[in-house]
């Protein structure tokens, strides 16, 4: 029995521990983002925003979730009751579960796999799953217009945002996220490679349908697309999901190429100023992650608030036309620059 | 074998919890909230119409073309995930060959653009 309780449930307790310690904080931080990207969007449209509610809002986000949690849960008479509830539910899960591997600072990471990168690319597109399947359940029309135009958006900027990775790749030598981000110790791999982190970043933005991308949820046409016949908290959950999705890809940029965990102050411009490496031992990695990872998901908020839709044909068309060539040749340039200067890591 | 199946024992724990959470939500909300259907309130929402007609009828048969390509495309990726990693070990023999393969795959992406297969009017 003791060993039972040392050797499966203590450590079992320990990863529940972990997990719950990144799940908590990640429902928090949506909630907040959420409230944050209301506020930024007001500040830029000269608006207030959401102040009602707790001081300068700030519970606007928990007020929203109760009166939600306290509506009718409104399923179609047509729809397909047990996919109507796996979608959103599928949305949720897929966000959360691919923070495992995101590693928050030097060895804080839950699941330290080594394919890490393949992993978070694997449930990033599970994301089309819950939208398609929301769409076919729902057994309404706009519902299922908005799901294919969904669907059809993000497996094709899945296409380019898979290339860009694999030139990041080529630099790393390595499928570990921890490996990625002690590769940029140098260097972030922005300065190299910033034509593909801007295609990377495009991408992203219409990975998650956010806007100038957010052609299935277009209200002037579609309504909500998908989302249209969900109530309640099957409504709250994609909301939930989208939001998580949308830090995901702050974080996965973040790690990719802004250098994850490591301090912007720790490097040749700054560390000539006296006490500079003090502070860069003082102030933990996780800040430096987390700040960038919110700065990210502010030019996101900047984004939305500033340009214009686009149109389904144009989205179309930059997704295979522009970014899918640039990127593929992107692969090929970054191959043959580091096979022909003999730079690849982990040469023979 | 055993040590590295469990790198992933976070990951299934994750999804477990992931799951109870989203069965929680939705279970929660059916039974704080008071459910009162009727026929009207559960018809399909199209702007006040009655629907025309099922909804899973035809639809624009280029979301299937686009689906396809993306399989082309995305295995392209999965099969150049490895040989990123791998270049510094495999060379130039590797690089040389992967650039002929993807030589192969242009050529036919050339056709697909040519042939109107990207169009959207």
């Amino acid at each position: 029995m003791a060993d039972f309780i040392d050797v499966y449930l203590i450590p079992f307790l320990w990863i529940l521990g972990g997990v719950l310690a990144i799940v908590v904080p990640l429902l928090l931080a949506v909630a907040y983002v959420i409230y944050f990207d209301r506020k930024i969007w007001a500040a830029i449209h000269l608006r207030r925003g959401p102040n009602v509610v707790g001081p300068w809002g700030l519970l606007q986000s928990f007020a929203d979730g109760l009166k939600l949690l306290l509506k009718e849960t409104v399923v179609p008479s047509g729809a397909n009751k047990g996919v109507f509830f796996i979608a959103p539910m599928l949305m949720f899960i897929v966000a959360a579960v691919a923070w495992a591997v995101i590693p928050f600072d030097e060895g804080l990471v839950l699941a330290d796999l080594n394919v890490g990168v393949l992993y978070l690319f694997a449930i990033s597109s599970l994301g089309v799953y819950g939208i398609i399947m929301s769409g076919w359940a729902s057994n309404s029309r706009y519902a299922f217009l908005g799901a294919l135009r969904s669907a059809a958006q993000m497996v094709s900027y899945e296409v380019s945002i898979g290339f860009v990775i694999v030139t990041v790749l080529l630099c790393v030598g390595s499928l570990n996220l921890s490996d990625v981000v002690m590769a940029q110790e140098s260097a972030w791999f922005f300065i190299p490679l910033f034509p593909v982190f801007v295609i990377f970043f495009i991408s992203a933005l219409a990975e998650t349908n956010r806007p100038p991308f957010d052609l299935p949820e277009a209200e002037a046409e579609l309504v909500a697309g998908y989302q249209v016949e969900y109530s309640s908290l099957t409504f709250a959950l994609f909301w939930l999901g989208e939001y998580a999705s949308v830090l995901l890809m702050c974080a996965m940029t973040t790690t990719l190429f802004f250098g994850g965990w490591l301090s912007p102050f720790d490097n040749f411009v700054f560390n000539w100023i006296p006490g500079m490496d003090a502070f860069n031992e003082f102030v933990p990695g996780v800040i430096w992650f987390l700040l960038k990872t919110f700065f990210f998901f502010f030019i996101f908020s900047w984004v939305k608030a500033s340009v214009p839709r686009y149109r389904y044909d144009q989205l179309m068309r930059l997704g295979w036309k522009v970014f899918l060539p640039v990127s593929l040749a992107a692969v090929i340039i970054v191959a043959g620059f580091l096979v022909g200067f003999d730079m690849l890591p982990n040469a023979a | 074998m055993e040590e590295l199946l469990l790198e992933y024992l976070p990951i299934l724990i994750f999804l477990g919890v992931a799951i109870v959470l989203a069965v929680l939500f939705v279970v929660g909300a059916l039974l704080v909230a008071k459910q009162n259907p009727d026929s009207e309130k559960l018809s399909p929402y199209e702007c006040g119409f009655e629907p025309f007609e099922d909804t899973r009828g035809q639809f624009d048969v280029r979301f299937y073309l686009v689906a396809i390509l993306f399989i082309i495309f995305d295995l392209e990726v999965a099969f150049l995930f490895p040989w990123a990693v791998s270049l510094g070990t495999i060379g130039l023999f590797g690089f040389w060959s992967m650039v002929v393969f993807l030589g192969v795959l242009t050529v036919g992406f050339i056709y697909e653009w040519k042939k109107g297969a990207l169009e959207w009017e």
